[in-house]
């Protein structure tokens, strides 16, 4: 591995970190969307910002570029305030108008330096290493390593000095407003901090893919975690994984490195989205059947504990009066059978003593608490559930 | 003493709260005497939810003002704790019962400044008297309804507060729960804490408040529920004759 290489993906690991930690947020704020916005519309900032200083490392761009970003913000909270449209129209409304602004600012005054649509778009992780910073003579690396570095210190920081604001504003912004934390203020740091980011990250991955970096990490390890701090860290780690990865993938088949990165995301979030214990695909179609069968289980016990009849009781006629498919109502027998709540003799269902408690137990707590799940009296009674 | 004349806890002056062109709430005057346990009651859209708001300071109103006991909310932040509804939040957000209930602590706490301790403690306690101890590690999307509305009520014992406002916290819990919750309001009545309910159910209010206030955009009336819920006010307030609907059970 060169050097070059190492600097290419310590760039893409900071970037990653960086875009996840805001991206966190702005997944638990259901804010994703915002930041495809930000992302786009920063766009003049960052050509106003190039043309005053014809530098792309240049603060000058972050700060123009972060102005249009909360711009933005602004924008759509403003258009949606009229009442007139909703949320989504009045992103789609603010973005593409102030990206168009920049698109035709480059057209018309840049067509001879390196600043095109499509380098803003899908950047160039592959160049960063060229463009180096030498002070007194000494090189002191990269530019943007210095840029991105700098950005995720103070991300950090702000992040470690208001977690316990941020954290509150995010959750209850009533809560937030009520004991003096103005949940605006933290809307726009957090939306500023949103927009230097994808000024910062713009330059190694593009505009476009800076919205995978921020949303994707977080919404997989959302499913994985209840803990807010491991899922900014576990966030974070997806990102420098899929980072390194799709860089040695790109590097495999000779393709554009934030493409291979954001597809990467990609599959990452389709495993987690398939496997993920608990919210995952195969683990709620297991959770939904046995919560039929559990059911199941119990409208059968209410039926025998409600029928005397030994007609109505008898394990060959169960079917046509519960009306269940054969190999149904053998599952709920057995289910039943192996927690010992019935017994059957003569072909004659009866409940057990346990039966006969969960069955009265289950129909006083349904009648009496309407709104709460049987969660209580099933981990009781139940033994197949883990 | 019992003709002692009650110190006011809440004082609102021509309070006028409009989204855009549309007043939600019309020049109220109220003042809630420190000590009662009081519902707010009103249809749908009479401006309960916005009234505790505009009392706390979170939405700003187009008139008027609000006091508590004598200064603006901003410098009383300490007397108050908020519960809001329970549906104004996202229950699948990342965090346990026990660190929603530490939420409480943080008012006191200010900026930047993290929880301790000294603040697991408060929250622990807390939980016990919300019987929810042994939930404390449960993630909130796992608890049930009530059990939700339970750990919102320790947030708010948390701040150990003087004034408690509780927007609806009998909305879809269970019997359990609701005795649970009325049981410790009383107990913060009886500790000398004045607590400002919104409540949809007239058929508990007598038995559960021993103070009223009927709203409907404007205020109807207020005071003890002994004196005044009565069909007058509830027929004033809802627009229909709730006379026979109240007295044989059937709302």
């Amino acid at each position: 591995m060169t050097s070059a290489q190492l600097e290419i993906q310590i760039i893409l690991s900071l970037v990653a970190i960086a875009c996840a930690l805001p991206g966190v947020f702005l997944v638990l704020r259901k804010m994703a969307l915002i930041s495809d916005a930000i992302s786009h519309s920063i766009l003049p900032g960052i050509v106003i910002g190039f043309f005053m200083t014809q530098d792309l490392a240049s603060p000058m761009l972050i700060l123009m570029a972060t102005l249009t970003g909360v711009l933005t913000v602004v924008l759509v909270e403003y258009i949606q305030k009229t009442g007139l449209v909703k949320e989504d129209t009045a992103i789609g409304l603010v973005f593409p108008s102030l990206f168009s602004v920049g698109v035709i600012l480059i057209a018309r005054n840049a067509g001879d330096v390196h600043l095109d649509v499509d380098a803003v778009l899908l950047g160039e992780v592959a160049f960063a290493p060229f463009d180096r910073w030498v002070y007194n003579g000494t090189d002191m690396g990269p530019k943007s390593l210095w840029m991105i570095g700098t950005i995720l210190s103070v991300t950090i920081c702000l992040l470690v000095l208001f977690y316990k604001e941020l954290k509150v504003a995010t959750f209850d912004a009533g809560l937030a407003a009520s004991l003096g934390f103005t949940p605006i203020g933290i809307h726009y740091g957090l939306m500023t901090i949103s927009s230097v980011t994808t000024v910062g990250a713009f330059d190694a991955i593009g505009a476009v893919l800076v919205v995978a970096f921020m949303i994707v990490p977080a919404a997989c390890v959302y499913l994985l975690t209840t803990n807010l701090k491991k899922l900014l860290l576990g966030a974070s780690l997806v990102g420098v994984f899929a980072s390194v990865t799709g860089y040695w993938l790109a590097h495999a088949i000779d393709a554009s490195i934030a493409g291979t990165i954001a597809t990467v995301l990609g599959l990452i979030f389709f495993l987690v989205y398939l496997f993920a214990p608990g919210k995952g695909y195969f683990s709620q179609w297991y959770k939904i059947k046995q919560q039929k069968t559990e059911v199941a289980m119990l409208v059968f016990m209410l039926h025998i504990a409600n029928h005397e009849e030994e007609k109505e009781r008898n394990i060959n006629h169960l079917q046509e009066h519960i009306n269940w498919s054969q190999q149904r109502a053998k599952k709920v027998v057995k289910l039943a059978m192996q927690n010992n709540m019935i017994e059957i003799e003569n072909e004659i269902i009866s409940l057990t003593a346990k039966g006969l408690e969960f069955t009265t137990k289950a129909v006083s707590y349904i009648s009496d608490n309407k709104n709460s799940e049987l969660e209580g009296i099933k981990q009781k009674f139940f033994l197949f559930r883990g | 003493m019992d003709d002692e004349i009650p110190k006011i806890a809440i004082a609102i002056d021509d309070l006028t709260v409009a989204y855009n062109y549309k007043p939600v709430l019309w020049d109220i005057d109220l003042q809630i005497p420190e000590g009662v346990l009081m519902a707010i009651v009103g249809p749908n859209g009479a401006g309960k939810s916005t009234l505790l708001k505009s009392i706390l300071d979170i939405i700003k109103p187009l008139a008027g003002s609000v006091t508590v006991y004598g200064k603006p909310y901003k410098k009383q932040r300490d007397l108050v704790a908020y519960v809001p509804q329970k549906g104004s939040v996202d229950w699948d957000f990342p965090t346990t019962a026990l660190d929603v209930v530490m939420m409480g602590t943080y008012g006191s706490l200010g900026w930047i400044k993290r929880p301790g301790q000294k603040e697991k403690k408060l929250a622990l306690e807390a939980l016990e008297k919300v019987g929810m101890l042994p939930f404390q590690n449960r993630q909130i999307s796992q608890l049930s309804g009530g059990q939700q509305q339970r750990i919102f009520l320790a947030r708010a014992l948390v701040q150990n507060a003087a004034i408690y406002f509780m927007d609806e916290p009998f909305q879809g819990v269970d019997a359990t729960t609701e005795k649970a919750i009325i049981q410790i309001l009383k107990e913060l009545r009886k500790a000398g804490k004045t607590v400002i309910v919104v409540h949809h159910d007239l058929q508990t209010v007598p038995e559960y408040f021993d103070w009223v206030t009927f709203l409907n955009v404007k205020k109807i009336a207020t005071g003890p529920v002994a004196q005044i819920f009565n069909d007058d006010n509830l027929t004033k307030t809802y627009g229909i004759n709730y006379k026979t609907s109240i007295t044989e059970g059937k709302l």
